[in-house]
C-alpha cells in the first residue's frame, strides 16, 4: 500500500482537482486496507466501501433522503450529525433545492446507521461527521437526490392524468399541470415511489440556485432558544435510570478490587456494576449515583500508562524528531544540497501540547437491552461505528442495535469516539433497564483521546534576497489514525501532514513525518495537525520575512505568484485590516495563510500585550474562499467559531500529565475563551465558482500563527510553543 | 421531607436531599431539561437559571437554599419564543451547537432586568460566566443590544 500525501494539494491552479482527487483516494484506500478498530475492539462495521459508495450514493431510492406523507409532511433525512456546524440547515438545504419545497415547511431527521446508504466516501465510506466533509460530500449527493424524487413525482402526476412531464411543474410541495390540475407531492408520493429512481435526473445549473448559497436561517435555531432542543442529556426513557461511572485515574487501568459496601446503601442507588473501563453506579437520579460513586473503594491496576508524564512525553517526542523513523518523505529538487552549501540558513522549532475536546456537554449515552437488542440514543459522530461496535462487544448482530441521533452539545472530534456509548450498552445490559450514562466535567476532562503533541522542525536556505532556496519541514507527532483505525505503524499517517506543505514558491523542498507514540491515547480535534503544521509554517516564513528585513504581506506575496485564490484572500484581508497603516498604540498585526479541506483562507489579528504579559486579540479580519456555499451566514458562524476555538489553543489551554494522571479536571485549569477574550471580526467571503470547500476547521489553524507575528511585531519575541501564556513569551 | 419553592410562577415540591443543587432538581424530579450541566463548579454558566431575577449557577446551589424563594428557567421565555431577545437570538442565529444558549439567555435576561442600555463592557461582564465553546460571542452581544433597544421602545 503506498500512502502518499500529493505535493500538489496545495496548488490553485485548476488543474489541481487531479491532485485532490488523488489525495481523498489515498485516504480512501488507507481506511479500506487498515484493520478496523476502536479502543483495541474489533469492530462489526466495514469502513471499506470507497467508490462504490460514491456511485451508490447517487443512486438511493429516493425515501432514503426524502419521506414523503400522504398529508404532505415532507421530511429530509441529514446523514450528518448537527453538532453546531448547520447541517441540519445545510444538508435539507441541497435537497430542497432541486426538490423545490419551503425550507420552512419541511421537517429533519437524523438517519438509521446505514453507511450503505449514508456514509461519507470522503472518509472512505463510514457514516462519520467529520473532517469539514458534509456539504463537499453532500454537495451533488443531495442535490441529485432531490432530483430525482422531484423527476419521480412528476411522472407520477403524469401517469397520473395522462399529460406528457413537460408540461408539469413541481413547485413548494404541489405538482401542476394543464387546466390548474394539482396534486400535493403527498398525493403523489405512493405512486412516485413504486416508479425507478432516475440515475441522471437533471439539476440546476448553479447560476438558478433559489435556496443554496443564500443566508437562510438555521432550522434549529428556534428550538436551540427555548431549550426544547433534545442533547443526549435530556433523554428520557420510560422506566429509565442513571448511571455514573467511575473510570481508572490513569486512563487504560482496570479494577482489582471493589467495596462498594457503603455506595450501595445510599439514597437512591439500585446496584453497582463492574464493567470492563470501570465500576458504575445505578441509581434512580444521576446525583445520587454520582454521590453514591464517590463512595466506592477501588484498588485499581494502574498499568503501563501509570508512567506517563507529559514533559518526559515532549522530550522523547523531540528525540524522535532528530532519530525517528522518516515516513511519506515527499521531496523536489535537492533541498539538503542546497542547504549544506548555503550560508544563510535558519532552523526553527515548533510544538504544541496535549488539548482536551472539552464539548460543553459531557459524554453521555442512553441505551436499552433488552431480549438481545439493543436501543441507542444519544450523541455520535459516527452511527454505524456505534451499532457495529456495540453490537460486536455484546456479541449481537448489527441490525439488533437501533440508534437515534440527538443533538450534540459540541463534537469538534470528540464523539467519533465510541467508548462512552459502549459503556452505557454494557451497564443497560448488566441491570436490564434503560440506562442514561452521564459524564461528569472531571471524567470528561480526564477521559478524553487528547489532541496528540507536536514538534514541527523547518531548515530553509535563503537567497541573496532572502528569498527561500530550500526548504525542509518535518513534523512529529502521534498518529490518530493508527490507534483509531489500525493504520500500521510503519506507513506515513495522511492526517498528520495536513497543511504541511509551504504553499510558497520554494525551489527545492522535502516534507516528512515521523510517528512517536508518545503514550497517551490521542483523538482527532477540530483542525486535527493542519493546527500543528501551519502554525509551524506561517510562524517560519514570518521569521524568514523578517531576517529578509521585508513586509511579512509583501514577502509572502512574492512566493504566491502563481496562485490567485491564496493572492485573493491574503491581499484582502490585510487591505481590510488595514495593514500598514497606523494603528492604536500598543497595537500589531499578524498574519497567516492556508488551503485545508479545499479551502482558501487568510488571517490578520490585532493584538496588544495585557499588563500581566498575556496578550489581548482584538479584532480579527478573515478573507476564506471557499467555492460555492451553501449557507453563507453559517459559513460567517464556523469561521467565527473556529476563530474562537483555535485562541483557546492559541493562547490558554493546555493538557499535561503526571504519574498517569491528566492534571486539568476543570475549566478554571482548561480554560475557554470567555466573550471577554473574544475579538471583533471583519469576515470576507469570496463569490466563487469553485468546487465547495469545508468551512467547520479551518479557521481553527490560522489564528495560532497569526497572533505569534503579530506578537513578534509588537514585542520582538517569537513564541514558538502553544499556548502563548504570559510566561511561555516571557520566555521566548 | 420535601422542599417547595416557585418554579416559574407555579409553587413545586421536591423531594430530593437537601444539599441536593438545584440543577439536578430542575432537571431530573421536575423534568425541566432546558437547563444544562456542563461543569458542576460554576465555572461555564450552562445551568444559569433566575433565583429572585439574578442569575445564578443551579450547579452549585442546593435545594435547601432555594425553599420559598423564586426560580426561573428557559422554559419561562415561553415555547413560542416571543421574548424579545429569544427573536433576536434568532435573528441573529446565534445558536451553534445549542448547548450553552439556556444559560446565556437566563444571564442576558437578568442583565437586561437592571441595565436597559448596556455597554459592551457591561455586557462582558454581566455574560463572562457563561462560556461558549463554538464562540457565538459576537453573535450573543449583538443579539443583547437589539433585545436592549426593542424592549426600551416597548
Amino acid at each position: 500500500m503506498t500512502l502518499t500525501f500529493n505535493r500538489n494539494k496545495t496548488s490553485a491552479n485548476p488543474s489541481a482537482t487531479n491532485s485532490d482527487t488523488q489525495v481523498e483516494l489515498s485516504r480512501r484506500s488507507l481506511l479500506k486496507a487498515s484493520a478496523v478498530t476502536a479502543g483495541g475492539l474489533l469492530m462489526g462495521v466495514s469502513l471499506s466501501l470507497g467508490k462504490d459508495a460514491e456511485a451508490a450514493a447517487l443512486l438511493h431510492t429516493p425515501n432514503a433522503w426524502v419521506h414523503i406523507a400522504d398529508n404532505n409532511t415532507i421530511t429530509l433525512i441529514s446523514a450528518r450529525s448537527e453538532m453546531g456546524q448547520g447541517v441540519y440547515t445545510s444538508m435539507p438545504m441541497l435537497i430542497a433545492e432541486e426538490l423545490n419545497v419551503d425550507l420552512k415547511k419541511i421537517k429533519v431527521s437524523f438517519a438509521p446507521p446505514d453507511a450503505k446508504t449514508y456514509g461519507n466516501p470522503l472518509l472512505g465510506g463510514p457514516q462519520l461527521t467529520g473532517g469539514s466533509t458534509s456539504v463537499r460530500d453532500g454537495w451533488e449527493k443531495l442535490r441529485v437526490a432531490g432530483a430525482q424524487v422531484r423527476e419521480m413525482l412528476l411522472s407520477a402526476a403524469s401517469a397520473k392524468w395522462g399529460v406528457p412531464v413537460s408540461q408539469l411543474t413541481a413547485k413548494d410541495g404541489v405538482v401542476t399541470g394543464p387546466g390548474n390540475k394539482q396534486a400535493t407531492y403527498g398525493q403523489l408520493a405512493e405512486a412516485a415511489s413504486k416508479l425507478p429512481v432516475p440515475e441522471k435526473p437533471f439539476i440546476k445549473d448553479p447560476k438558478d440556485f433559489k435556496i443554496v448559497g443564500k443566508s437562510t436561517p438555521r432550522l434549529d435555531t428556534p428550538a436551540k432558544t427555548n431549550g426544547t432542543a433534545e442533547f443526549g442529556i435530556d433523554v428520557v426513557l420510560p422506566g429509565m435510570v442513571y448511571a455514573a461511572l467511575e473510570q481508572c485515574p490513569v486512563i487504560g487501568g482496570t479494577v482489582k478490587s471493589v467495596d462498594d459496601s457503603v455506595a450501595k446503601k445510599m439514597p437512591g442507588v439500585q446496584s453497582v456494576v463492574q464493567i470492563p473501563d470501570g465500576v458504575a453506579v445505578v441509581a434512580n437520579t444521576w446525583w445520587r449515583a454520582n454521590q453514591a460513586r464517590k463512595a466506592l473503594k477501588i484498588v485499581w491496576d494502574e498499568g503501563v500508562g501509570a508512567k506517563l508524564d507529559s514533559k518526559a512525553m515532549m522530550d522523547a517526542t523531540k528525540s524522535a524528531s532528530v532519530s525517528g523513523k522518516s515516513l511519506g518523505m515527499v521531496s523536489a529538487g535537492k533541498p539538503l544540497d542546497v542547504i549544506a552549501a548555503s550560508k544563510q540558513v535558519h532552523k526553527a522549532e515548533y510544538t504544541t501540547p496535549l488539548l482536551s475536546h472539552s464539548p460543553l456537554e459531557p459524554m453521555n449515552f442512553t441505551a436499552h437491552f433488552k431480549n438481545g437488542k439493543v436501543q441507542l440514543i444519544g450523541p455520535t459522530q459516527w452511527q454505524d461505528g456505534a451499532q457495529g461496535t456495540v453490537a460486536n462487544i455484546l456479541g449481537i448482530k448489527p441490525e439488533d442495535v437501533s440508534l437515534r441521533t440527538t443533538f450534540l452539545g459540541g463534537g469538534f472530534g470528540r464523539r467519533i469516539d465510541l467508548d462512552f456509548i459502549v459503556q452505557a450498552a454494557q451497564i443497560s445490559k448488566a441491570v436490564n433497564k434503560p440506562v442514561k450514562l452521564l459524564w461528569s466535567r472531571e471524567d470528561d476532562m480526564t477521559h478524553d483521546f487528547y489532541r496528540p503533541m507536536s514538534v514541527n522542525t523547518l531548515v530553509a536556505a535563503t537567497d541573496a534576497e532572502g528569498k527561500p532556496s530550500a526548504l525542509t519541514h518535518r513534523v512529529t507527532s502521534q498518529s490518530i489514525t493508527g490507534r483509531l483505525f489500525g493504520l500500521p505503524a510503519d506507513v506515513a499517517d495522511p492526517f498528520m501532514v495536513e497543511a504541511l506543505e509551504s504553499p510558497y514558491k520554494i525551489p527545492a523542498t522535502q516534507y516528512d513525518q515521523v510517528k512517536y507514540d508518545a503514550g497517551v491515547r490521542v483523538g482527532y480535534w477540530r483542525s486535527v495537525s493542519h493546527l500543528m503544521n501551519t502554525f509551524a509554517n506561517e510562524s517560519f516564513i514570518d521569521e524568514l520575512a523578517k531576517k529578509a528585513n521585508a513586509d511579512p504581506v509583501a514577502y509572502r506575496l512574492a512566493l504566491l505568484n502563481d496562485k490567485p485564490r491564496f493572492v485573493n484572500v491574503l491581499k484582502t484581508a490585510t487591505e481590510r485590516a488595514g495593514w500598514g497603516k497606523p494603528l492604536a498604540n500598543g497595537r500589531a498585526l499578524g498574519v497567516a495563510i492556508m488551503e485545508g479541506y479545499d479551502t482558501f483562507m487568510a488571517q490578520v489579528a490585532e493584538v496588544s500585550m495585557l499588563e500581566d504579559g498575556s496578550v489581548k486579540v482584538h479584532k480579527v479580519t478573515v478573507a476564506a474562499d471557499l467555492g460555492y456555499m451553501v449557507n453563507p451566514d453559517t459559513v460567517q458562524a464556523q469561521i467565527q467559531s473556529s476563530v474562537v476555538f483555535g485562541m483557546g489553543a492559541a493562547l490558554m489551554q493546555e493538557i499535561t500529565v503526571a504519574n498517569g494522571r491528566i492534571q486539568q479536571t476543570n475549566f478554571n485549569q482548561f480554560p475557554l475563551v470567555r466573550m471577554n477574550q473574544s475579538p471583533v471580526f471583519d469576515i470576507t467571503l469570496v463569490r466563487s465558482t469553485e468546487k465547495p470547500g469545508g468551512i467547520g476547521e479551518p479557521a481553527t489553524a490560522l489564528i495560532s500563527p497569526a497572533i505569534a507575528n503579530a506578537v513578534a511585531s509588537l514585542t520582538g519575541k517569537r513564541v514558538r510553543q502553544l499556548p502563548m501564556t504570559a510566561n511561555a513569551i516571557k520566555s521566548a | 421531607m420535601s422542599v417547595s419553592f416557585q418554579l416559574n410562577g407555579k409553587t413545586v415540591s421536591a423531594k430530593a436531599e437537601a444539599d441536593t443543587p438545584l440543577l439536578w432538581v430542575i432537571r431530573d424530579e421536575l423534568g425541566l431539561t432546558g437547563t444544562k450541566y456542563g461543569c458542576g463548579a460554576a465555572l461555564c454558566g450552562a445551568c444559569t437559571v433566575q433565583l429572585n431575577g439574578q442569575a445564578v449557577r443551579s450547579c452549585s446551589i442546593t435545594l435547601q437554599s432555594v425553599a420559598g424563594q423564586k426560580v426561573t428557567t428557559i422554559e419561562s421565555m415561553g415555547v413560542d419564543n416571543k421574548h424579545p431577545l429569544q427573536v433576536a437570538w434568532i435573528k441573529h442565529d446565534v445558536p451553534q451547537c445549542g448547548y450553552c444558549q439556556s444559560g446565556q439567555l437566563m444571564s442576558a435576561q437578568a442583565l437586561l432586568a437592571t441595565n436597559k442600555n448596556p455597554t459592551d463592557a457591561e455586557i462582558d461582564a454581566a455574560m463572562s460566566g457563561n462560556v461558549c465553546r463554538c464562540g457565538t460571542y459576537s453573535r450573543i452581544k449583538a443579539a443583547i443590544k437589539d433585545a436592549a433597544q426593542v424592549m426600551r421602545s416597548a
